[in-house]
């Protein structure tokens, strides 16, 4: 990690940080870090509802099974027990391991359920969504109870599960820096940046990215030019559910925990920032989970705990007053 | 494609209503009821039923598993019968496999349930304080006497510690039949503020879960952290679905208590909360009240995050310390299921027992004889001791001890409050 070191010194070197400067500067890395967490997941929503006007309510749901298998192979290959430059190692397999996974699931997801109506009714969709959501949730209760040590032994179903630190929670800034800055937020940041640039890249340069564009804006004059519109919403499926797997893998990895109901609360997160940014916007996305990652820091910290989902929420009803459509969501409107 | 724009403003506002309500509104519905345990009843001999609400889904289920053994255990022990009434038993389930927990639309169903069979004379439950303030007003108008083998709330019972309407409220015939085998948290919070001075702590980060229990035991902390002179530098609630509590344990932090009380059960995240804080570099004391005193919460937590710096109270006695006719449970148990029974089993077990014993002096074998024979239990020789309910409806038992986290194990420390 070339970069984090070449940082380090120029923060750690300033002493002169007054009490709430410090403060301030943790709530920021903590904010930002459970933002760019977010914005993985919300991509997935805004992705999916930008080409087919569904909020997949599965996407959340779908993460979670992403985390139960790379708790998995952590128990299969004794994984636990790595750390160092094994521990990156084991990250970037499971990395891969749970985006393969869920970009798979997520396109089989959408052969059998949604495809098949995709000429039914907005609201039949959604609730197919939602139904799926609870066939996850219940296979994510069923896995828990899968009898392996990882998993308590099985006889836990329920209970949040240990994901072992694979990265040092040791701090980059010094043992006496009170401003916090470890491996796992530089793991959150070096994840996240490039899956941002190489999506932007798909979107805007490939082909499949402007069959992308050209299916959100009017599907049947996309299939008149040739486009295969199954084909182009079927990666849209793959590619928000690797971006799930990714943002999972990295929340369990930072977080340290991981539950059969995490998908619901992350889930809802990520749609509230999806929302906050304009829903089917991807910029739109990112800065939606970076403002609800800092709201929710800086509302811990400066205001009681138990107010952050009230501010988080008051917040979202305000941008949607004053810009109904979201943030950067203005430009969707070129699909009427 | 002309109305896609409105359609889409529509549909959002929909959906956002949908998935706000989603989590509740729809939990009940798909919630796994257990089934009843009920073998086909001989036509001839005359029925009698404890019926039991606990939390059979999430992770209380490990603790309520083997409450339920200790239940099956006692009414083994009668042998089924009474009297020439034979005693059957159901296992209900209070919990939905949406919320992880207990769940009020569940608990309402289990007591009415309970209610309208007539057969049913007492009700064994419930786990937790919340799902009691649900089904108790039930049970009373139906003068149904229920037993709970876990509440802990003070406010379900005693007058002055709760809310101004409590306990009335619950008994909305005025009389009395609830009834519960373990010390209230008025005792529990405060011998774990005293047991945090006797560990030397001096500053005290509080928090809570929000919930009836949660906040009401780190209330009484509170209270008397500040009378025996501990400074109280924090008290917040938390949202206990919260992904992290990293920027709340930066807050605690600077406030740098040598103690951090959470009033709380694993189910509501006391795990992530240890974590948070000692990969936050926070080296206070933890100390948590028995909802978190089951293995699923060092199994959630860590083991290395709670190793020696992790203090639990418990309004009764580990397994392990009990003697007598307990040690005798213990023993038992430990045979028949081959394991050791979670803190809260001999609970069960003695909840069930003193059910049975009032059905064997009531002079009516139907519910108000039981529930006149329930209140009227004295010096019961029970598996916690000898002890009484009192004009309250709670126990006379008091003691309680207090364990700590080695090698990723509870270790009994001491006795407390007495």
């Amino acid at each position: 990690m070339p970069v984090e070191t070449a940082l380090i010194p120029a923060i750690a070197a300033d002493p002169g940080l007054s009490p709430a400067m410090v403060m301030f500067l943790n709530y920021l890395v903590i904010g930002l870090a459970n933002g760019m967490i977010i914005a993985l997941i919300a991509i997935g929503y805004t992705m999916v509802y930008g080409i087919i006007e569904l909020i997949n309510f599965a996407h959340g749901d779908l993460c979670t099974l992403g985390a139960f298998l790379a708790l998995t192979i952590i128990g299969a290959l004794g994984m636990d027990q790595w750390s160092g430059a094994a521990g990156w190692a084991g990250v970037a397999m499971l990395l891969i391991g749970a985006a393969g996974f869920c970009a798979g699931l997520n396109w089989i997801i959408d052969r059998t359920a949604y495809r098949p109506l995709r000429n039914a009714p907005k609201l039949t969709l959604l609730v197919t969504a939602i139904g799926m959501s609870f066939i996850l949730v219940n296979v994510a209760l069923f896995w828990g109870g899968a009898p392996m040590s990882v998993f308590g032994g099985g006889n836990q179903a329920a209970a949040p599960k240990h994901f072992p630190s694979l990265v040092s929670a040791a701090n980059l800034l010094g043992e006496d820096s009170m401003v916090m800055l470890t491996a796992r937020e530089m793991l959150v940041v070096g994840v996240t940046l490039p899956l941002m640039v190489a999506l932007t890249w798909l979107v805007r340069f490939t082909r499949l990215g402007k069959s992308m564009r050209a299916v959100a804006q009017n599907p049947v004059a996309a299939s008149l030019m040739g486009i295969d519109v199954d084909r182009v919403i079927g990666a849209t499926f793959v590619i928000g559910g690797a971006l799930g797997g990714f943002g999972i893998v990295v929340y369990a990895v930072y977080n340290g925990s991981i539950s059969f109901q995490m998908g619901y609360r992350t889930g809802m997160d990520a749609f509230t920032a999806a929302v906050l940014g304009g829903i089917g916007s991807l910029p739109g996305a990112v800065l939606g989970g970076m403002l609800i990652g800092l709201l929710r820091a800086f509302s811990d910290g400066y205001l009681e705990t138990r107010w952050t989902p009230t501010v988080v929420f008051a917040v979202l009803i305000l941008v949607l007053i004053f810009r109904p459509s979201g943030l950067l969501g203005a430009k969707i409107r070129e699909k009427v | 494609m002309s109305s896609a724009a409105t359609l889409s403003t529509r549909s959002i506002a929909f959906v956002a209503a949908t998935f706000a309500f989603g989590g509740f509104a729809i939990a009940p519905a798909t919630a796994m009821a257990t089934p009843a345990a009920a073998p086909s009843a001989a036509p001839q001999q005359q029925v009698l039923k404890l019926s039991s609400s606990l939390p059979r889904t999430g992770s209380a289920n490990a603790q309520t598993t083997t409450m339920v053994n200790g239940i099956r255990m006692a009414i083994d022990e009668v042998g089924g019968e009474i009297d020439g009434y034979k005693i059957l038993y159901e296992d209900m389930d209070d919990a939905s496999p949406q919320r992880g927990n207990w769940d009020p639309a569940i608990e309402t169903q289990n007591a009415q349930k309970a209610a309208a069979d007539p057969t049913v004379v007492a009700y064994i439950g419930t786990f937790n304080s919340g799902a009691s303030k649900v089904s108790m007003p039930i049970l009373n108008r139906a003068g149904l006497a229920m037993v709970s083998p876990a509440n802990t709330y003070p406010g379900l019972t005693k007058p002055g510690l709760g809310e101004a309407n409590e306990p009335q409220s619950y008994r909305p015939t005025g009389k009395i039949n609830y009834f519960r085998v373990v010390p209230t948290d008025d005792l529990q919070g405060a011998v774990a503020a005293e047991w945090s001075k006797e560990l030397g702590a001096k500053k005290v980060f509080i928090l809570h879960d929000r919930e009836l229990y949660g906040k009401g035991i780190a209330d009484v902390f509170e209270r008397e952290s500040k009378r025996i002179g501990l400074e109280v530098v924090g008290f917040d609630g938390i949202d206990p679905k919260a992904s992290n509590y990293k920027s709340l344990v930066v807050k605690m932090r600077a406030s740098q208590p040598d103690l951090v009380y959470f009033g709380g059960t694993t189910q509501n995240n006391a795990g992530q909360i240890a974590k948070d804080m000692r990969a936050g570099g926070l080296k206070a004391m933890f100390m948590v009240p028995d909802g978190c005193f089951e293995r699923a919460f060092i199994e959630a937590a860590g083991a290395a995050n709670l190793n020696g710096n992790t203090y639990v109270t418990f309004g009764g006695l580990p397994a392990s310390e009990l003697t007598g006719r307990g040690a005798e449970f213990r023993m038992a148990y430990k045979k028949r299921f081959s394991q050791e029974p979670e803190a809260y089993a001999v609970y069960g077990y003695e909840a069930a027992r003193v059910a049975l014993d009032a059905i064997r002096r009531a002079a009516t074998k139907d519910r108000a004889g039981v529930l006149a024979a329930l209140a009227a239990t004295k010096d019961f020789d029970g598996a916690l001791g000898k002890w009484s309910f009192d004009e309250n409806g709670d126990t006379t038992n008091r003691v309680m001890s207090g364990q700590m986290v080695k090698d990723g194990d509870f270790v009994f420390v001491k006795k407390l409050g007495q």
